[in-house]
């Protein structure tokens, strides 16, 4: 069966480098069964396109829209297990589960993600030093794949098919259903303490002193800040708060979110809007503005999605698009985390605020990105010479035992990936049995050879 | 709003492209929802997704808009099913051939006409009967702006489409002593499996969701004929304004 096709141009969230691509975009679970089972071509699955490189862009073979194969199957109050169709967003089960007392186990920076491309990804959020990454979450996904057709995979059955698919970049299958574990709230707000970190030392300091007392913790940091001030930053930590310590004007509707209007970036901005010097000003604007303060209550959307707010904020960057490079060094390479920030605060490369954090232990996944270390995280806009300082940037990177995230690189060399992650050999061992006909493949595995 | 009792309403054509959405703006507003079409089982995907979202009950129900001798008993199935006469009923149903290969075929035309026109017709009398006996009710059907002028693009659609909105006019005179709302909902393009991979402006092409959004807000506000998005209202006041001399030498 063949389902229309749509030919589109397609990039990642940093709209880096768009290509053409053969889309098609299943409504009906008979009509995606049918169109799985007699392709014949390279897909890759795609969801809302946030992972920012080309990990759900395919220039060869078809782009398989999952945003409407997005129907909850069924939610069980008593344990919090939610099994829903991959397509279905992080957004909608806050939408539907912060009024019932619920809340997503750990989410990423935005809302507008969908649940496989969570699992894919193995995303993480705020709540990695003391939970894990998302997958850690899922008691069970099925999975369509091209040799074996659909699977039920979960830590005890095809175990390590499951631990393969999260974070395997959407190549040892597609990802159809989830059973997903909710974690129980009493109120949509989150109690933060914001604490100013005069620099770097400061800043992992403090992490290391009470991160533990915080289920989320992160630091948005000051990137073109240099030499006494590198690395100066504003920690922002919270816990859940419960309903009976909440302002009495919220205390009566604890699920309730107070309603703001969004913003929209209609058009792309000229690409000399974000130049180092608006940069640096807003950046120190933020630094100067915040000040310490405890118990803040904050509801969840201001505290975890604060650009979610702004649709399209991608565009900010104009026309040629951004990368977003994450880089992830283990706890005792303090050093190479100051060598790279002092890089990229030479290199004026414009960045807004870049956000640090400080992981937990890593998951089981194979190609899963956090690792025990800290990761910084930050926009870098398009333009000359991008390429071969990300690859200085990567070097970096390598020589002191860090590595990439797959769902933001857009730039890496496979020898450099290879490297970084050890488990590769066995993911590709696993793959090669569930799709020895190399029919899940995007621009990305073929970039990385992640097939070999 | 219009209060209309019982709080229910059956779609008829659940999975066509913006009939869940519909079923979705209805199930928010706390309304039973019964599905109506073709595909059981596929159908039930979407209920269990609605009772799960809304909290709301929601079953489904065999509709086929071509098996005309099947509706007489529809109303009653619909009936015992909710527990009462809905208090509603939406068609949403419709059927688009390839303009080219029915001018060639007319089993395809007939196959247009007999869904958009004689199908609606005949399912959406039944409801009518009902409704004017209870003397309570809305009726919405998406007709299309493709039913306001006949172009060679799509004249065998436009020319169902355009009868069921004359019908729809119709109706709407009859049932209006008996309090019966007729709502008559004239999409634009949406961004639907019917129009996926289409080349169009994509200014014009309105996301199922939202436009689902303003479908359902105009029959349960009891409004006589809505375009889908609002603009398409003047867009098509300007089509049918072109003087037939004019317009039969164009390309639109």
């Amino acid at each position: 069966m063949t389902l229309p096709t749509a030919q589109t141009p397609i990039a990642g969230w940093g709209r880096y480098n768009p290509v053409v691509c053969s889309c098609v975009r299943p409504e009906r679970s008979n009509a995606l069964a049918a169109f799985l089972e007699t392709n014949g071509e390279p897909l890759v699955a795609r969801g809302l396109g946030r992972s920012y490189g080309d990990a759900s862009v395919n220039q060869e073979g078809l782009v398989v829209d999952f945003t409407r194969m997005n129907r909850i199957r069924a939610f069980d109050p008593e344990t919090g297990v939610l099994e829903c169709e991959g397509g279905v967003s992080l957004a909608d089960i806050l939408t539907v589960f912060v009024p019932r007392g619920f809340f997503l186990p750990v989410t990423p920076g935005t809302k507008y993600v969908t649940v496989a491309g969570a699992i894919a990804n193995d995303v993480h959020g705020k709540n990695h030093h003391c939970d894990g990454s998302f997958a850690q979450f899922v008691d069970s996904i099925e999975l369509w794949t091209p040799a074996r057709g659909v699977l039920t995979c979960s830590p005890t059955e095809n175990a390590d098919i499951f631990w393969a698919t999260a974070g395997g970049v959407g190549l040892t299958g597609v990802i159809l259903t989830a059973r997903l574990r909710l974690l129980s709230i009493d109120s949509a707000y989150v109690r933060v303490d914001y604490q100013r970190c005069a620099n770097l030392d400061a800043t992992l300091d403090a992490m290391a002193a009470s991160d533990q007392y915080y289920r989320y913790s992160v630091a948005w940091v000051d990137c073109l800040a240099q030499n006494a001030s590198l690395g100066r930053s504003v920690l922002m930590r919270g816990n859940h708060t419960l309903a009976n310590t909440l302002p009495e004007s919220k205390a009566s509707t604890p699920y309730r979110l107070p309603r703001r209007p969004g913003l929209t970036i209609p058009v792309d901005f000229p690409g000399c809007v974000l130049n180092h010097y608006s940069v640096k000003a807003f950046n120190t604007l933020f630094y100067a503005k915040n000040r310490d303060a405890r118990d803040v209550v904050v509801d969840y959307d201001k505290y975890f999605y604060p650009l979610d707010g702004i649709h399209q904020w991608n565009r900010m960057y104009g026309r040629k698009g951004f990368i977003q490079y994450q880089a992830t060094f283990p706890l005792e390479s303090r050093e190479g985390l100051v060598k790279l920030l002092e890089r990229l605060a030479g290199s004026g490369r414009a960045s807004f605020l870049a956000v640090l954090k400080c992981f937990g232990a890593a998951s089981p996944g194979l190609l899963s990105h956090p690792m025990p270390g800290y990761t910084l995280t930050l926009d870098i806009p398009n333009g000359l010479g991008l390429t071969a300082f990300v690859a200085s940037l990567d070097r970096l990177l390598l020589e002191y035992g860090g590595r990439l995230y797959l769902a933001k690189d857009a730039l890496a060399r496979p020898e450099a990936i290879e490297a970084m992650y050890p488990n590769l050999k066995t993911f590709r061992e696993i793959r090669a049995k569930l799709d020895p006909n190399r029919l899940l493949a995007s621009n990305l595995s073929r970039r990385l050879r992640l097939d070999g | 709003m219009t209060t209309f009792q019982p709080k229910s309403v059956v779609i008829l054509g659940a999975l066509s492209g913006v009939a869940r959405y519909i079923a979705d703006g209805f199930a928010r507003e706390g309304f039973a929802v019964a599905l109506a079409g073709r595909d059981l089982e596929e159908m039930e995907l979407l209920a269990a997704d609605l009772r799960e979202r809304h909290e709301v009950t929601c079953c489904c129900l065999k509709f086929d808009a071509l098996d005309i001798d099947s509706h007489a008993s529809f109303v009653q199935e619909t009936t015992e099913a909710l527990g009462a006469l809905p208090g509603g009923v939406v068609a949403c149903f419709g059927y688009m051939a390839d303009q080219t290969e029915a001018q060639r075929d007319f089993a395809l035309i007939r196959k247009t006409l007999d869904t958009n026109l004689t199908g609606a017709i005949s399912i959406l009398e039944r409801f009518a009967a009902a409704f004017e006996e209870r003397q309570s009710g809305f009726m919405a059907a998406l007709s299309s702006v493709a039913g306001d002028r006949g172009r060679k693009a799509n004249y065998f659609y436009g020319a169902a489409k355009a009868g069921l909105s004359a019908y729809l006019q119709g109706l709407r005179n009859r049932l209006h002593a008996s309090g019966v709302k007729v709502t008559t909902i004239k999409p634009g393009f949406m961004d639907t499996p019917m129009t996926y991979g289409m080349d169009l402006p994509g200014a014009l092409v309105a996301a199922p969701q939202s436009a689902a959004q303003a479908m359902t807000r105009a029959i349960l506000k009891g409004k006589n004929v809505v375009y889908v998005p609002f603009f398409w209202r003047y867009i098509m006041w300007i089509i049918r304004s072109i003087p037939e001399w004019q317009f039969k030498k164009m390309s639109i």
